[in-house]
């Protein structure tokens, strides 16, 4: 494996499944009463979160200290950096307090590959920009494999935002990777011009998909789109593009629905859908912890 | 006094000597003699070239350039004389602000510096500057342009291109449709998709070159086209052409050699704002057919877009960090990289397309003339046959934003005179 994971790209398909693998591993171990592990005792984790990402960082701090690591939260909020501190300043920093890894959240894409240039520690990125987010990817992963063995020639339709979506870029890449069949489905104003040259296939037609799906996945759209014309109103993208019950009968009886979260219930999910038995919404959440600690241990080389 | 340059290849043909007295080429000829003797073997004479397009950052932004430090800069690139661009701090929109440009580039000395001045004031793209006092001042301001920001008011574009007409002026457009182009951070294409930065598309350059063309047409003045970067532009502006229509375009020397694709995958890593410019880096094919177009004719000129910025504001997130590449001492190599090791310019087409056009753009006597009796001895010597690795810094500028560092380019800039009094010799500051 690579130092950092900043990409899904960065991984192989061996890298992929090793982590998927050790996640496994560890998830028997989560489910003892100690839940610790000693593995990462006296190696540091910063969280450096400059955007606000409860559930992100919560699931990284909780990976960190089951392996028994120091964990430092820095959030930009109140902190140096909204006194006008550069981000190279800020690396700096934790490089000289002895980061061993860094899991950074940024809201412009591409800030930690300039991080991974500035310390010596792995960083891990935990979404930037309309970039990636190769740790959800990773979690998405691990859902549809417990749920439906291996994703080789499995089909997943990613339902949603993807212009603006970090969560489908790094879907797209990682699943390629593992052999499934991608389809993107968004109306036309909400994929990248240059979608066609992506490792996937697209559609404007989610009920065309459904069918053949294994796998739904719906992203979170922001309602201020509609305000920059990607779509007419909340209405018109919740009747063409939201998962409700009439559209979840078309789906094959295995199938199942996911979402990165947070939802917007009664826009692109029903909220009985996302309630339903099909809905991995909350094993996705667990999921993460373990995910993320399968990422530590093998960026930070630990021994089980 | 009187210089004489020994054995030099005007614009690369057979060696001859030029007799330059009192500022002044005298003669052109064989065993010519004088007070002081540059040795000039296996050199390439060029007229000393012209920049249509420099940013020097004073007024206001000393901290990234001065007059002095730019003009150093030009010097060393081979240049006698550089355009000033407007966006100043104070704008250069008043015959004050031009005035003070053009006389710390009088006792700067390293090259004529000739102010642009804004269209509106304050580059607010609102009202009118006062063109009129700027062309009447000392600087004789001819060019005049809102860099950086397109005048994008359609009824504010074709009044500027009527009114600079009283006094030969030209609107040296920014083609950026602001609309289409919000946020945008790099070419909108499949690297800006998989890299998840807000693309900034063709068709937004494209769409205000069309507009600008179809509106000097009909009013009857000249456009000048800054930093044209698509390929689609160059079919709009060839088609201009074709008109007869008074329409000219420059290119920089990185939207001939750079891609789009460096953003991405490159030896300082990705996501490097080095690499952070506007028009931004395009495509292979963009490239292809902007050498084509200057190769052809359809581009007049190649303009640096010089654009010097301290460190600070390039080591940063992408879209945290400033637009602009510094490339007044790296331009004639570039060009000789993409052009002329192509086999796509001559000499004489470089002499053509780095001085002649852009002097004549901007309307600017004594400089881009030939090397011949009776022209003003603005001249650069040029050594075609090394090449060397990119070192910012061995840079005058006071800035290091360059795209090529680490990079290998040909040719080195060997002497540059102005007015017959050297500002170059063998490659150092005279």
């Amino acid at each position: 494996m690579k130092r950092h994971l900043i990409s899904a790209a960065d991984l192989s398909r061996d890298d992929a499944l090793l982590i998927l693998d050790t996640a496994d591993e560890l998830a028997r171990i989560s489910d003892r009463s100690i839940k610790k592990l000693p593995t990462l005792r006296g190696r540091t984790v910063v969280n450096l979160f400059f955007e606000d990402s409860t559930r992100t960082r919560i699931s990284f701090e909780a990976a960190a200290k089951r392996l028994s690591a120091d964990v430092i939260n820095f959030s930009a909020k109140g902190s140096s950096v909204s006194k006008g501190e550069s981000l190279k300043d800020t690396a700096l920093t934790l490089e000289a307090m002895g980061a061993d890894a860094v899991v950074i959240r940024h809201g412009a894409s591409g800030a930690p590959h300039r991080l991974a240039g500035w310390v010596r520690g792995s960083v891990v990125n935990a979404g930037d920009g309309t970039h990636e987010h190769p740790t959800q990817a990773l979690l998405d992963a691990y859902t549809m494999r417990r749920r439906l063995g291996s994703l080789e020639g499995r089909r997943v339709t990613v339902v949603g935002d993807v212009l603006h979506s970090r969560v489908a870029r790094s879907n797209v890449l990682l699943l390629a990777t593992l052999g499934a069949e991608v389809t993107l489905v968004a109306p036309p104003t909400l994929l990248p011009v240059s979608v066609g040259s992506w490792p996937c296939e697209v559609s404007y037609d989610l009920d065309s998909v459904l069918p053949k799906s294994d796998v739904v996945m719906m992203l979170r759209v922001q309602r201020e789109r509609m305000n920059a014309a990607f779509f007419p109103t909340e209405r018109e993208y919740s009747r063409r593009y939201g998962l409700d019950r009439d559209r979840v009968a078309r789906l094959h009886d295995e199938a199942i629905v996911m979402h990165p979260g947070p939802m917007n219930r009664g826009m692109e999910i029903a909220a009985e859908v996302a309630d339903s038995a099909r809905s991995t919404i909350v094993e996705q959440v667990a999921n993460g912890v373990t995910t993320r600690m399968a990422v530590l241990y093998l960026l930070l080389g630990g021994d089980i | 006094m009187s210089i004489v340059i020994k054995g030099a290849r005007i614009l690369g043909g057979e060696p001859a000597d030029i007799l330059i007295e009192d500022g002044v080429v005298a003669r052109i000829g064989q065993d010519l003699t004088g007070d002081e003797t540059v040795e000039a073997a296996g050199l390439i004479a060029l007229p000393g070239l012209v920049d249509l397009h420099t940013h020097l950052r004073e007024p206001g932004r000393e901290d990234a350039e001065t007059v002095e430090t730019g003009t150093r800069a030009a010097a060393l690139g081979g240049y006698t004389a550089v355009h000033a661009m407007a966006n100043t701090s104070p704008v250069a929109d008043t015959a004050g602000v031009v005035e003070q440009v053009w006389r710390l580039g009088q006792e700067a000395g390293h090259c004529d510096v000739q102010p642009v001045g804004a269209v509106t004031e304050g580059l607010a793209g609102e009202r009118l500057a006062e063109l009129g006092a700027m062309a009447d001042s000392a600087a004789r301001v001819r060019v005049f342009s809102d860099d950086g920001k397109c005048v994008s008011d359609a009824v504010l574009m074709r009044r500027a291109l009527e009114y600079v007409k009283a006094f030969d002026g030209v609107v040296a457009q920014h083609a950026q449709e602001p609309r289409l182009t919000a946020g945008a951070q790099m070419n909108e294409g499949a690297v800006s998709g998989r890299l998840g930065l807000t693309g900034w598309p063709a068709v937004a350059e494209e769409a205000i070159i069309a507009r600008d063309c179809l509106l000097a047409a009909h009013v009857g003045s000249r456009l000048h086209v800054c930093h044209v970067s698509t390929a689609g532009s160059v079919e709009i502006i060839r088609w201009a052409k074709s008109k007869g229509w008074d329409v000219t375009a420059e290119v920089t020397p990185h939207h001939l050699l750079l891609t789009d694709d460096l953003v991405e995958d490159s030896p300082v890593g990705a996501y490097n704002p080095i690499y952070k410019v506007n028009p931004p880096l395009r495509t292979r094919a963009d490239v292809e057919a902007l050498r084509a177009a200057l190769a052809d004719g359809t581009i007049d000129v190649v303009a640096t877009d010089h654009a010097p910025h301290p460190v600070e504001d390039k080591e940063t997130e992408w879209a945290a960090a400033a637009m602009g590449m510094i490339g007044l001492e790296t331009a004639l190599r570039v060009v000789q990289e993409a052009m002329v090791d192509t086999g796509l310019l001559d000499w004489a087409g470089v002499a053509e397309r780095m001085s002649y056009a852009p002097a004549r753009i901007g309307r600017l006597a004594g400089h881009g003339r030939p090397i011949e009796a009776g022209s003003p001895a603005n001249i650069t010597l040029y050594d075609a046959s090394v090449r060397e690795e990119v070192d910012p810094g061995s840079y005058a500028s006071k800035s290091r934003n360059t795209p090529y560092e680490g990079r290998t380019l040909p040719g080195r800039v060997v002497a540059t005179f102005l007015r017959g009094r050297p500002t170059v010799l063998d490659g150092k500051l005279a």
